[in-house]
């Protein structure tokens, strides 16, 4: 198990510079640090001298990789790369465009990211699984031709009219809760609960299907058929044989998800004012602060690793063919 | 005798009208074994699952009446029925590793059905679980219940299966196709089972197989399926004594084995016709050489001829004309073909010495090698020209393994092929050897065309100078296999499983190769189907001088069509010699062990040698000789050292095994 | 010749991929097998029907990419043309273009949705909803819009139904399902309806700057087209050939594969195509000279938008086609091909690719749906496609901005919301039939004879 999760973490390593790399390309390569500056700058007006300027104040006037001007480490430390990529890997992410320390941002807005991430992941999966296997229960009947129905319509609105309907309704024709903004504690009730219903909501059209899917491929399969020949009730059938064996396809597409809620939701934190890290990444997106994007893709693709390797784990929970090893 | 079973013409059929199974009428006794033969697709399945309501989606029972014991089955509402269903009556299917829980030990599994149907709880059932792991012949059965499915072989999973299914005390147990799936040494063991425990327990059991040697040895009445209907019913004796429906007539007619050798078989022609194509007159008339004009109007009744057998045939029925022609036509048509080819070439066509297929385990995070699957584990043997070389075994022995390196469609990892005495290496042997594969329906590409499929292999080789000559010699091929010569320009799916087997043949003999490696081509395949395939392969080996290299776990097969055996375990020839040393005289333990397991039609007594166990992995084999923890004559120095080979008399018998060693040392 | 016709980025790729689909329609017709599955989606009613929304869309968006500058009136011998770059869809809408009022107005609505300061009768200065310029000018008194609107709507559905009935007497050979009978008559009478009424009124309403919001709406349905297909232009290529030779040589190759798509999938998707699109940004503001209109530089954007969208999203396919092929490659039918020499490329054309087709398709169809709600989210967050390019997204975000507004300006964020809706729909439920007809494990049945 120890020695599995060891090997597992190595081989995360080259995926990581992997990722590690392929920003600093997109980053550094595509386009010069000397076009970023022209571009935030101003494109017609620019001097030379402001350019070198805003160069020198982020860092970007060293070479990319080799600096032929250093002595000994300084060649390939006094560099972009070292400064800018290298140094992710202990997660000093170093500083955005308006000074503060990225990994302190990070770090405090994780909380607010998770108040709403965490709740409607969990709702939600409640909510879907039920209504995957209500549907399963009465399946190639009316209700079930009609909760198939009521899930594509669902599938087929985009994100951001949940939202804006459910502000709007909830927020504005009913007054029930404040259209948007955060506290925290207690008071932090009223403005999550709007949004985690909304992520719940938004979410059924697919997830439901989806499960709804695996349910039926389960159920056509040689041992349910043993199970009923047992005379077991269909709901036994269902919950202790179809929900045991579903879990498996179900968990690979879960759990990964698990270590990403820490990142939260861009639409949501956006629109409903939440200090979470989605909105701290659409806020750098929106100012092009390029140091803030970099280091969002880089903790999120460490999270991912992360649940690739949760994912693993939690099938020696529910199937007992995993063995790691 | 009171009827336990009692069904009446029993109807079911697709929700969209085509009745699979029509009009059954059946009856059993308490402690008897009747048994439903039939081909595949003619409704024997569909039948045991509507008596137990467990049809699948989309197919409902229309009519007829179901009644266990004084209970009338189709009026019980879905709760009572449950009550019935692991109780009453319990089912064992065809998949033991499918029909598992994967998630679940098997324990629990029983267990279920313990709380369920013997209100159990607590400790009374765990000791009652291990009480029928025991009594099925497991092993450790209190480990064993704490196990899950994936971690007990094919054998042991059914042996579950069973205990799962005596949990419940059934008056009735249906086994469907309880051991097609496994081996045939582990179905003598869990037949044998099976028989042990209906003594013991004195339930009925309705078995439903295609394998007249299963039912030969473990019914006492037969109800033979043709389309959906029962088409002869007899004991078994009546059955094998005078089988009397035609179909019947050709399913034994059909059966390959060592008296028919040299003949060909009575194929049945044509395919078993698709559900609901038929509407009137009696189902089997177009495939039957005996049908006359009464058969294809009318449909003929289910009635008793005299001596107590039924049977749905218009020729016993006392209409003139039919008694004349049956008469004559009860005769099996048997044309004895040209003598075969004297095996008399010194100089073999293939030669192999030494062969060795080795997988590696990797493991760990650079992926080491920590192992080797020894697939195939030093083979020697040599095919003369024109003659057939069967190589037989148990799955998981090696034998496809070895066939496929042969045709380097996995690299060897030592020895040599020689073809016609010269050493082959690399490709070059592409034209001389070929192979037919074991499943039709996955070894022909459906997105092509019949004459893009044989053209293939003449295209990769240069055969054939321009695209007129190979379709010239693409219409020669498909006449020589049977084929008419427009299915050129049709695709693999209108075609059936026989049909698809001879595109495979004719896809082989495309580019005139010498050899072809036949793996298992007619275990896909129903009796009547595989007796016309073995006909066309015995023609074609007359016409061409083809040599086969037959890879099989039919000994019936072996018996019918080849001249010289190579008997397979764990990756080694453990016997090898003429067709006839082996068949009738087998000396090494394993050889006679799996000789005795195949369930004979003819009811001879045969001294039933009972083996243990299962073959182990290649991965991990055991020391010494292979077969030694199995074995029933084991000795000290079995465990210790492989024998070489020794061989008899004259030669061509040879064995490797410490007992015919001339000085065990 | 009085326009010259333009061909943008994006026009050149839509005709390659029209060519593209043409050739795969003529090569399925004559195969008997690959008509097989289409038959079956013929035979779904809702396929069907969502077909036939689809390809008002479709035609819609076709139209909107036959692009052009008009000659703009000179005298001397050397022609001049117009900077703005129009397409056959703004030609036929005329007037839907160019009546465009100062601000915001209702659907329907003969005053601006804004009081401005005027001098009435008496030349006193009040502060009123000026009338608008061209929505509903005809009537004399305006209490008879009501009358009015209800009369052309009535002229319009009959004229449309009357269409419909027409249409559909002539496509009965083909097509004689009576669900897709009845919803081409309404659908017809429902453009019917809406192009009689749109002649004189604002349907649905103007936006901040007076534009009109049908016309807005039925403008974006080319950029979600446009994303939703193009994406897969470089989708298909790469997922196909990186996830087949993955499957098929296995060792190293797999090896490469697998790591850059592990490497491509680790970052959340959102993360890097905003990553991608910031720095594309950058290289297009950056390079003022490489486009000579304003709707080139856009088209550029848009193009370069389905690029990222396809280097970031073939992941997924890459690997479902990968497993397949690993499953395939242990085929019989592979091994037979093997054992006569046949090379590995032939292998791979002729064995392995037909037989992952199916896959393919089904990705492709159940993508775009996807991709069509992704450019909406996308253009929120500030990395879709050009502020000036028209889509769903910047509808949206531009109508977002009112919420606060009362009373509130609801039309263009309800108009984008149906008109996304029926689109997605539409191709949700024909992506299903599609599904349920190639899927090899839906139909194992069929086909077995």
């Amino acid at each position: 198990m120890i020695a599995y999760l060891i090997r597992r973490i190595l081989y995360a390593i080259p995926i990581l510079i992997g990722v590690n790399l392929l920003t600093f390309a997109l980053f550094f390569v595509v386009n010069t640090p000397d076009d970023m500056a022209r571009m935030q700058l101003g494109i017609k007006r620019v001097t030379p001298e402001a350019i070198d300027k805003w160069k020198q104040q982020r860092g970007y006037d060293k070479p990319l990789f080799l600096n032929t001007a250093a002595d000994s480490a300084g060649i390939f430390t006094d560099t972009i790369f070292w400064h800018k990529s290298a140094s992710m890997f202990v997660f000093d992410f170093g500083y955005s465009d308006d000074g503060r320390s990225i990994s302190y941002e990070i770090a405090k807005r994780m909380g607010p990211s998770l108040a709403i991430a965490l709740p409607t992941f969990l709702i939600g999966l409640v909510v879907y699984v039920s209504f995957a296997l209500l549907m399963t229960l009465f399946r190639a009947t009316a209700l079930d031709m009609a909760g198939v129905a009521l899930c594509v319509l669902l599938m087929s609105i985009s994100g951001l009219f949940y939202i804006i309907g459910g502000q709007f309704l909830v927020s504005k024709l009913w007054h029930l809760v404040p259209i948007s903004g955060y506290a925290g504690g207690l008071d932090s009730f009223k403005f999550v609960v709007l949004p985690i219903i909304i992520g719940v909501v938004g979410g059924i059209g697919s997830s439901s299907r989806w499960y709804r899917t695996i349910f039926l491929d389960e159920i056509g399969k040689d041992y349910v058929r043993t199970a009923r020949a047992k005379g077991l009730s269909e709901l036994r059938v269902l919950f202790t044989h179809v929900l045991k064996n579903a879990m498996i396809p179900i968990l690979t597409g879960v759990v990964v998800v698990i270590p990403l809620l820490f990142m939260g939701s861009l639409l949501t934190e956006s629109f409903f004012g939440i200090p979470g890290l989605g909105s701290y990444t659409i806020d750098a997106i929106n100012a092009q602060d390029f140091s803030v994007v970099r280091a969002m893709v880089f903790l999120g693709s460490v999270l991912y690793i992360a649940g690739l390797i949760l994912t693993d784990l939690s099938y020696t929970v529910v199937d007992p063919r995993v063995r790691l090893s | 005798m009171s009827k336990l079973l009692k069904v009446d013409r029993l109807t079911t059929r697709l929700r969209n009208g085509a009745n699979i199974v029509d009009g059954i009428s059946f009856e059993m006794a308490a402690g008897e074994t009747f048994a439903l033969l039939g081909e595949s697709g003619c409704g024997k399945s569909m039948t045991a699952l509507s008596i137990l309501k467990l049809l699948p989606d989309g197919v409902e029972n229309s009519a007829g009446e179901i009644r266990l014991g004084d209970t009338a089955l189709e009026r019980l509402a879905e709760r009572e029925m449950r009550e019935i269903r692991g109780g009453r009556m319990a089912m064992i299917f065809q998949e033991p590793g499918l029909s598992l829980n994967p998630v679940m030990t098997v324990g629990a599994q029983i267990a279920e059905v313990l709380a369920l149907h013997k209100d159990m709880y607590g400790d009374a059932v765990l000791v009652r679980s291990i009480e029928l792991l025991t009594q099925v012949g497991i092993p450790d059965a209190a480990r064993r219940a704490q196990e899950y499915p994936f971690q007990m072989s094919g054998g042991m999973k059914q042996r579950v299966m069973i205990a799962m299914a005596l949990a419940g005390e059934p008056q009735l147990l249906i086994a469907d196709e309880p051991t097609t799936a496994l081996d045939v040494t582990i179905q003598a063991q869990v037949l044998q089972l099976l028989r042990e425990t209906q003594q013991k327990s004195g339930m009925a059991m309705l078995l439903i197989t295609h394998d007249l040697g299963v039912v030969a040895e473990n019914a006492h009445r037969v109800g033979v399926m043709y389309a959906g209907q029962i088409v002869e019913l007899a004991t078994r004796e009546q059955l094998f004594a005078k089988p009397l429906h035609p179909y019947t007539q050709k399913l034994f007619a059909a059966l390959p084995d060592a008296q028919r050798n040299g003949h060909t078989l009575a194929a049945i022609p044509g395919n078993v016709p698709p559900l609901g194509s038929i509407e009137q007159g009696c189902r089997f008339a177009p495939r039957c050489d005996r049908a006359w004009a009464l058969c294809r109007e009318q449909m003929p009744e289910l009635f008793a001829v005299p001596g107590g057998a039924e049977v749905r045939c218009h020729l016993y029925q006392a209409t003139g004309g039919g008694k004349n022609r049956s008469a004559t036509a009860t005769e099996l048509k048997q044309t004895a073909l040209a003598a075969r080819p004297e095996s008399n070439s010194q100089n073999p066509l293939l030669q192999v010495e030494d062969l060795k297929v080795h997988f590696p385990i990797r493991k760990g995070l650079l992926q080491r090698v920590v192992g080797q699957v020894r697939a195939v584990d030093g083979v020697s043997l040599s095919i003369a020209q024109g003659t057939t070389l069967a190589l037989v075994g148990e799955s998981g022995c090696g034998k496809t393994t070895l066939g496929k390196a042969l045709l380097r469609l996995n690299q060897p990892t030592s020895g040599q092929v020689y073809f016609e005495g010269a050493l082959i290496e690399g490709d070059a042997h592409r034209n001389m050897m070929q192979m037919v594969f074991q499943d039709p329906y996955a070894s022909l590409n459906p997105k092509m065309r019949i004459a893009e499929i044989l053209e293939e292999g003449m295209a990769a080789l240069h055969i054939g100078n321009d695209s007129a000559e190979r379709q010239a010699h693409i219409d020669e091929l498909l006449d020589k296999v049977g084929l008419a010569r427009d299915s050129k320009w049709r695709y693999p799916h209108e075609f059936s499983g026989g049909q698809r087997q001879r595109i495979a043949i004719a896809r082989a003999l495309a580019v005139s190769p010498r050899l072809l490696v036949c793996d298992e081509p007619t275990s896909a395949l129903d009796v009547s189907v595989q007796a016309q395939i073995l006909n066309l392969l015995r023609s074609l080996q007359q016409e061409l001088g083809l040599s086969y290299l037959f890879i099989t776990h039919n000994l019936a097969v072996v018996e019918y069509l080849a001249q010289e055996v190579c008997v397979m375990y764990l990756g080694r020839i453990v016997e090898r010699g003429t067709t006839q040393e082996v068949m009738r005289a087998p000396r090494h333990p394993y050889t006679q062990a799996l000789l005795s397991a195949v369930p004979r039609i003819d009811g001879a007594g045969r001294q039933y040698v009972s083996l243990g166990g299962e073959q182990p992995s290649p991965a991990n084999p055991p020391q010494g000789c292979p077969f030694a923890p199995r074995c029933p004559q084991a000795m000290a120095i079995c465990s210790d050292k492989f024998p070489a080979m020794t061989h008899a008399k004259g030669g061509t018998h040879g064995v490797r095994c410490h007992l015919y060693s001339a000085e065990p040392n | 010749m009085s326009f010259m016709p333009v061909i943008l980025w994006s026009d050149a790729l839509v005709f390659l991929l029209i060519a593209a689909i043409v050739a795969a329609a003529v090569h399925v017709r004559k195969r008997e097998h690959l008509m097989l599955p289409w038959k079956r989606v013929a035979r779904s009613s809702v396929a069907l029907v969502s077909m036939l929304v689809l390809s008002v869309f479709l035609v819609i968006g076709l139209l909107d990419t036959l692009h052009y500058r008009a000659a703009l009136p000179q005298n001397g011998s050397e022609k001049v043309y117009s900077p703005e770059v129009l397409s056959a869809f703004d030609a036929l809408v005329g007037p839907l273009r160019t009546h465009t009022e100062k601000t915001y107005s209702a659907p329907f609505a003969l005053h601006l949705y804004a009081k401005e300061s005027m001098r009435d009768a008496q030349d006193n200065v009040v502060r009123e909803y000026p009338r608008l310029q061209y929505g509903g000018t005809h009537l004399a008194d305006e209490a008879e819009r009501d009358m009015d609107v209800l009369q052309r709507a009535l002229v319009g559905m009959l004229a449309g139904t009357l269409a419909g009935v027409m249409l559909s007497w002539l496509l009965r050979r083909r097509y004689t399902q009576p669900a897709l009978t009845i919803a081409l008559v309404l659908l017809a009478a429902l453009i019917g309806t809406i192009m009689n009424l749109s002649a004189a009124y604002h349907v649905l309403g103007t936006d901040k700057v007076g534009q009109d919001v049908l016309y807005l709406s039925l403008k974006s349905i080319r950029t979600g087209l446009i994303i939703g297909t193009l994406t897969t232009l470089v989708t298909l290529p790469l997922a196909l050939f990186l996830g087949v030779a993955a499957g098929y040589f296995r060792g190293w190759v797999d090896d490469v594969i697998q790591y850059i798509y592990t490497v491509l999938s680790s970052i959340p998707s959102v993360l890097l195509i905003a990553a991608a699109v910031l720095m594309m940004q950058v290289t297009i503001d950056t390079h003022p000279d490489w486009f000579d209109t304003s709707a080139s530089r856009a088209d550029m954007r848009l193009v370069a938008l389905c690029l990222i969208l396809g280097l970031t999203s073939w992941t997924g396919l890459c690997r479902l086609l990968r497993g397949e092929t690993l499953k395939l490659r242990e085929m019989e039918y592979i091994q037979a091909a093997q054992a006569f020499g046949v090379s590995s490329m032939r292998i791979l054309s002729r064995h392995i690719m037909p037989n992952v087709m199916h896959i393919i398709l089904i990705a492709l169809v159940m993508d775009f749906s996807a991709l069509v709600l992704a450019e909406a989210v996308l253009s929120y967050v500030g990395v879709g496609v050009d502020p000036s390019m028209i889509s769903f997204g910047t509808m949206i975000n531009g109508a977002r901005l009112e919420m606060g507004r009362e009373p509130m300006v609801w039309w263009s964020l309800a108009s984008a919301f149906v008109f996304m809706l029926v689109l997605v729909l539409a191709a949700n439920l024909f992506a299903d039939a599609v599904r349920d007809a190639f899927d090899p494990r839906l139909n194992r049945t069929e086909g077995q004879a």
